[in-house]
């Protein structure tokens, strides 16, 4: 249990000794996830809105699988990502493995739909609320969707999070399509793992404690605009 | 306008991704041990210096190693399995295979040594003598270059661990850190690399108890992957890489790492 006590001592000592090396990680950690998180959000908002609203012959079974899919294994994702993206794959030719960019490709795909299918969910239950004012306002479907997404918006910010907790916190998929490589795609859990398995129990707690922070920061600050925004609203 | 500045960012952080990854860089698909134990953040600067071609190290277990090379994944193999290396450039996947330098495994245990095996030279001798104990052993059970030489001692011993896997045998799927780890969680020998255990920082009441066999040689190589093969790779980088790590200069600065007073690798590549 030392470990613990150490692991607190080795966090504060890397963090206000402004250590290049870590803010390097901690950057591209901030860096993939929350572009990973923009990306989901973009293609799982719109996705989670139109199953929201629409009636279509098959919608259970999309619900299902939708649902079914925000528990995609990191390490399933990271081995398809890897079988497209490597030379011998179908998308090689992009020279894409080992870049951030293939990082965030895997991690957008393990939360999109957590987006999607949170994002339906809140969508759906305002929805009912407002159904009927909808239709007396003759609204299109377009409209309707601008008009939720809108309302929803602080809801939807809490699912954005949920996401980005999703992605910042995993490694089974980052490791694959990283590779883990000093200085280029080094990323906090991967830090982690590698600290692990070299023993150093102490500076991998470090990390962990440091990423728990980093995670903190992020939705404190989200929390922030939300409450600065509803004041506004009010005033 | 905040959605439009949110997707400028992802656009321009995907085409950073994408343009740092050429220039002159090569990937190195490594096995574990030598990325473990410090020795490429000890010679990676001094090759990258003299020549200005990046080195990007992947590690990853030997047969994880050799399957991304063979994906063309990568442009220069380092692996500790000379078998499978030989197969790897006979099937056309390198170019050659040069001897790059060696150390030795040891089995490391606990203090109280429940199979008396401490101070024991006989590797085989050892292993059966875990094996009539009942005394458990982690394994890599990976593929790995060291979990392969491990299978090839067993065997030697006359013993097939795997028939009491998950009873005293216990088979961990994953690197030799993590199996150290586990092992020392509940007791049970492990073998490993010297380099590795000597740079391993969670040693608690273990030490080394096997130790000296001829058999425990372990023998690193190193492959440039073939341009016929995958045109994708970097194959002029990738031969000066190889090139140089052959080379005085690099059998040297092999020579001078040491950690904790102990030179963890010895350079043996054939003389030009």
């Amino acid at each position: 249990m030392q470990n613990m006590g150490d692991a607190f001592g080795l966090a504060l000592q890397l963090v206000f000794s402004g250590d290049a090396d870590l803010l390097e990680v901690v950057m591209l950690s901030l860096q993939v996830s929350l572009t990973a998180t923009t990306v989901a959000s973009l293609i799982g908002l719109p996705i989670g809105a139109l199953v929201a609203i629409g009636r279509f012959p098959g919608r259970n079974g999309v619900l299902i699988v939708m649902n079914a899919l925000m528990g995609l294994p990191p390490v399933v994702v990271g081995l398809l990502v890897y079988l497209h993206l490597s030379r011998s794959g179908p998308l090689g030719f992009l020279g894409l493995l080992y870049t951030p960019t293939a990082m965030i490709i895997a991690q957008t795909i393990l939360i999109t739909p957590i987006v999607a299918a949170l994002s339906r969910q809140v969508l759906e239950d305002l929805h009912a609320e407002y159904a009927e004012q909808f239709r007396s306002l003759c609204l299109t479907k377009l409209q309707i969707v601008q008009a939720l997404l809108w309302d929803a918006r602080y809801s939807l910010l809490t699912v954005g999070l949920a996401g980005f907790g999703r992605a910042v916190a995993e490694v089974g998929a980052v490791i694959i399509v990283g590779g883990n490589i000093d200085h280029l795609t080094r990323v906090m859990t991967t830090a982690i793992a590698l600290e692990t398995s070299k023993g150093d129990l102490a500076l991998a707690l470090a990390l962990g404690i440091i990423l728990l922070v980093i995670a903190l920061g992020v939705n404190a600050a989200v929390q922030s605009v939300r409450m600065t925004a509803a004041k506004q609203a009010y005033v | 306008m905040q959605m439009k500045t949110l997707g400028a960012a992802t656009i321009a952080t995907l085409l950073a991704g994408a343009a740092s990854a050429q220039d002159q860089s090569i990937i190195v698909q490594s096995t574990t041990s030598t990325a473990n134990s410090g020795l490429y953040d000890y010679l990676l600067p001094m090759f990258e210096e003299e020549t200005g071609i990046q080195v990007n190290v992947v590690a990853v277990g030997t047969g994880q190693a050799i399957q991304n090379a063979e994906n063309c994944d990568g442009d220069v193999l380092l692996v500790h399995a000379k078998p499978a290396e030989e197969a790897f450039v006979e099937a056309g996947y390198g170019t050659s295979r040069t001897d790059l330098m060696y150390n030795d495994f040891v089995i490391v245990g606990p203090e109280d040594d429940p199979a008396g095996v401490d101070s024991m030279e006989d590797v085989q001798a050892a292993l059966s003598r875990i094996a009539e104990d009942g005394a458990l052993f982690a394994s890599r059970g990976d593929d790995s270059g060291t979990h392969k030489k491990e299978l090839a001692l067993w065997s030697v011993a006359g013993v097939d661990p795997t028939e009491a896997s998950g009873d005293w045998y216990r088979e961990t799927g994953s690197g030799m850190g993590a199996t150290l780890n586990a092992g020392i969680g509940m007791g049970a020998y492990v073998m490993t690399d010297r380099a590795t255990w000597i740079s391993f920082d969670n040693k608690q009441d273990y030490e080394i108890q096997v130790q000296g066999d001829e058999d425990m040689f372990n023998q690193y190589g190193v492959i440039p992957v073939s341009p016929e093969r995958c045109p994708s790779v970097n194959a002029d980088a990738a031969q000066t890489f190889a090139d140089w790590l052959v080379s005085d200069a690099g059998q040297e600065a092999i020579g001078g790492y040491v950690v904790a007073d102990e030179q963890l690798f010895f350079p043996n590549a054939p003389s030009n």
